[in-house]
């Protein structure tokens, strides 16, 4: 044997042994189960400007997403990267001191984020960010551009004009809206989706400054106009469940769905063809200000306890970066907060524009903090309103006094 | 030599008793023993906080808004139990009885009726929940087509309709179970009893009273604690067909969901209590076992040997 093949041998023996060591493995869970084949591009990507490092992307079921989470954290196998919900469902992993603590000096270009984006991954206990956040959701109504355009209508200015293109379009024999309300959180959205500009953003700030409750007039005319408008949706739509109604719309059955932006997503997939539109469901006037309603989705959080904080920083801060941004922008069809982010999706960039007026997805954004939520009160008196079991008055009544029980402002 | 002996034997034994028992002791003893732990606890998210002693059983017992949750959900295994008492059991031994007798089609039917039994539960979820739908579901269309259109309605989504939607989900699909193990109960049933019976009388609702339902009481005992057990941890079925809050307005809701969301917390609507959770479980364990174990004696006791 030659020394040369020796000292090959012995370069390529310690190579292999140190290569562990340099490689940092990094894992990044999330509830995108769907989007795995557009996180593998943005992880293949961050790979490229940093060798070194290494990101596994694993997903899981949504709805248990948190359970998993929580009890891999619990039991010490958690992941170094991961997807975190906002608001209430942030605290439950936050509270417990499972994530790395972040700021402007570890990410600088969070500076530039919208306070409203921070707020959603902020605890409130601790005043402390804990992850970066990711997408705004919009409430809004969605309508199929084709269906519009053949009975010659056009986005409603005032809600008398949503009631007579509604009629239009039943008397055309199709379903004004594809909305069913047997899933629980349906409920929720539908409100945030077509009554924001009822309730307008005086009731948001005065709920906000302890000044109102959900008995306050405007509520109750929002829930009235609620009723009103679900005259158009299904027959029977009280046992209509969410994937229903979401085929009722992508298969053109329906002209309107009243919900997420993050439904355009899905339309798309089921129906590549269809043709949106959207529109932020009008007031009673034309003075009305036209408002979404707005609320950030989740964040990319560090484990506090990686055994790479280096490295998930800078996963962070890739995720921070304009350049991310955009990329998940045009894969995902998602709002990124991250500023300069531009639109090419024309119906992106017009979500984006209504976000301009805009009040908050408010049981999530504030009222998901204590038992009963104010979630869980809501989506059950509207169930109950539209099956024609309550009242709006007696549904204001009830979310007031069961939030009551732990929302100090309400107390007195 | 004897001493010796007995050393080797013990040791012998212990090392064939030791893992079943330590992974008895793992993966059995422990949870039960956590959770029990867990409930006394107060939670912060994951945090375990400082010792409560019984105030989370006091508050999903007695503090509003959890006690009438907890009210809620236990009337609906209530009526669960004894709908399906009727439904699942009552029809399976009907069915049991056709069979046995040799009634026309019994070769196929023993088949049919136990064909559901393999399903899993989430198929027979996703089937009965298009069954139900309120636009396209051939429940509705079936009346539609009879002319009985003021009867067609949104199954799921009324709170009078909706528990009892589910519970005949349920016992289309596990009717099988007591039919099969009522039918090899009455096959147990020795021929000179019968046909004694059979010189004494020509009644079948006497030899069904008399003479049947009595030998397959072992049968009876089986199915009904099942039952029970099954209908007091109910859990799939509601959860596919109706949600984790039990829509609508909780009223399919049960204590399996209820547990659920409170211990993990509900994505679209809750946050998450660890504690107020496993004291939900602890109770709703000990109220199981405890009706469970006297359901099991009394029905033992009226047990004939043949």
């Amino acid at each position: 044997m030659t020394k040369t093949t020796i000292r090959i041998a012995a370069v390529l023996g310690a190579a292999t042994i140190a290569a562990p060591a340099l490689a940092q493995d990094l894992t990044f869970w999330s509830w995108r189960q769907e989007d795995r084949a557009q996180y593998e591009e943005f992880i293949a990507a961050f790979e490229e400007e940093n060798p070194d490092i290494t990101v596994t992307f694993e997903s899981f079921e949504a709805t248990n997403y948190n359970t998993i989470l929580s009890t891999a954290l619990a039991g010490g196998t958690g992941p170094d990267l991961m997807m975190v919900r906002a608001y209430g469902g942030l605290e439950n992993v936050a509270s417990a001191g499972y994530l790395m603590p972040l700021d402007e000096e570890k990410i600088p270009a969070l500076a530039e984020f919208p306070d409203s984006a921070l707020a959603a991954e902020t605890m409130r206990s601790d005043e402390t960010l804990y992850a970066v956040p990711f997408a705004s959701q919009t409430m809004l109504v969605i309508y199929n551009q084709q269906i519009f355009d053949d009975l010659g209508i056009e986005e409603p200015e005032t809600w008398e004009e949503l009631l007579e293109i509604s009629q239009t379009i039943e008397e055309a024999g199709m379903m004004p809206f594809a909305n069913g309300t047997a899933t629980a959180w349906q409920n929720e959205t539908i409100v945030s989706a077509l009554t924001s500009s009822i309730m307008g953003s005086g009731f948001y700030e005065d709920l906000d400054a302890g000044e109102a409750d959900f008995t306050d007039e405007r509520f109750i005319d929002a829930l009235t106009h609620l009723e009103e408008i679900s005259a158009y949706f299904p027959d029977g739509f009280i046992g209509l469940d969410y994937a229903s109604a979401q085929q009722l719309f992508s298969s053109g059955m329906a002209a309107m769905f009243a919900g997420g932006s993050f439904e355009i997503a899905t339309f798309r997939n089921l129906n590549p063809d269809l043709e949106l539109g959207v529109f932020a469901a009008p007031g009673t006037s034309t003075d009305d200000e036209k408002l979404v309603g707005l609320f950030y989705d989740g964040g990319y959080a560090a484990n506090a306890s990686t055994d790479h904080p280096e490295a998930a920083l800078k996963f962070l801060n890739y995720v921070a970066s304009q350049e991310f941004g955009q990329a998940f922008a045009d894969s995902l069809s998602n709002i990124s907060p991250i500023p300069g982010v531009e639109f090419s999706d024309p119906l992106l960039q017009e979500v984006s524009e209504l976000n301009q007026a805009s009040i908050p997805y408010m049981m999530l954004v504030d009222f998901r903090y204590g038992e009963p939520s104010g979630s869980v009160l809501l989506q059950q008196e509207v169930q109950k309103l539209l099956a024609g079991e309550t009242t709006p008055e007696a549904a204001g009544e009830t979310i007031t006094e069961g939030l009551s029980t732990w929302y100090e402002p309400f107390q007195d | 030599m004897a001493k010796l002996r007995m050393t080797g034997r013990g040791l012998w034994i212990t090392t064939l008793v030791a893992p079943p028992l330590a992974f008895v002791a793992l993966f059995i003893v422990y949870p039960i023993i956590a959770a029990f732990a867990y409930a006394f606890f107060d939670w912060q998210g994951l945090l375990r906080g400082e010792f409560v002693g019984f105030a989370n059983f006091h508050q999903v017992l007695f503090v509003e808004p959890y006690a009438s949750w907890t009210r809620n959900a236990f009337t609906h295994n209530i009526i669960v139990f004894f709908a399906l008492m009727v439904l699942q059991n009552g029809l399976g031994f009907l069915l049991a009885y056709g069979l046995w007798r040799g009634l026309p089609g019994a070769r196929f039917h023993r088949i049919a009726v136990f064909m559901p039994v393999v399903l899993s539960t989430i198929i027979v979820g996703y089937l009965w929940k298009l069954f139900y739908h309120p636009l396209f579901g051939p429940v509705n269309q079936v009346l539609r087509g009879i002319g009985l259109d003021q009867l067609a309605q949104p199954w799921l989504g009324q709170s009078s309709t909706a528990l009892w939607a589910l519970i005949i989900a349920n016992a289309w699909h596990l009717v099988g179970f007591p039919t099969l193990v009522f039918l090899a109960g009455m096959q147990r049933i020795p021929t000179e009893i019968l046909d004694a019976a059979r010189m004494e009388t020509e009644s079948e609702w006497v030899k069904i009273t008399q003479i049947v339902w009595p030998l397959v009481a072992p049968s009876a005992t089986i199915v009904f604690v099942l039952l029970f057990v099954g209908a007091f941890n109910w859990f799939e079925l509601p959860y596919i067909m109706a949600g984790l809050d039990g829509s609508p307005f909780g009223s399919t809701d049960v204590l399996g969901l209820y547990f659920y969301r409170t211990a993990f917390g509900n994505v679209s609507a809750g946050t998450q209590d660890f504690g107020l959770g496993s004291a939900l479980a602890v109770l709703i364990f000990i109220f199981i076992a405890a009706v469970a174990s006297v359901i099991t004696v009394r029905l033992r006791a009226r047990e004939i040997q043949v």
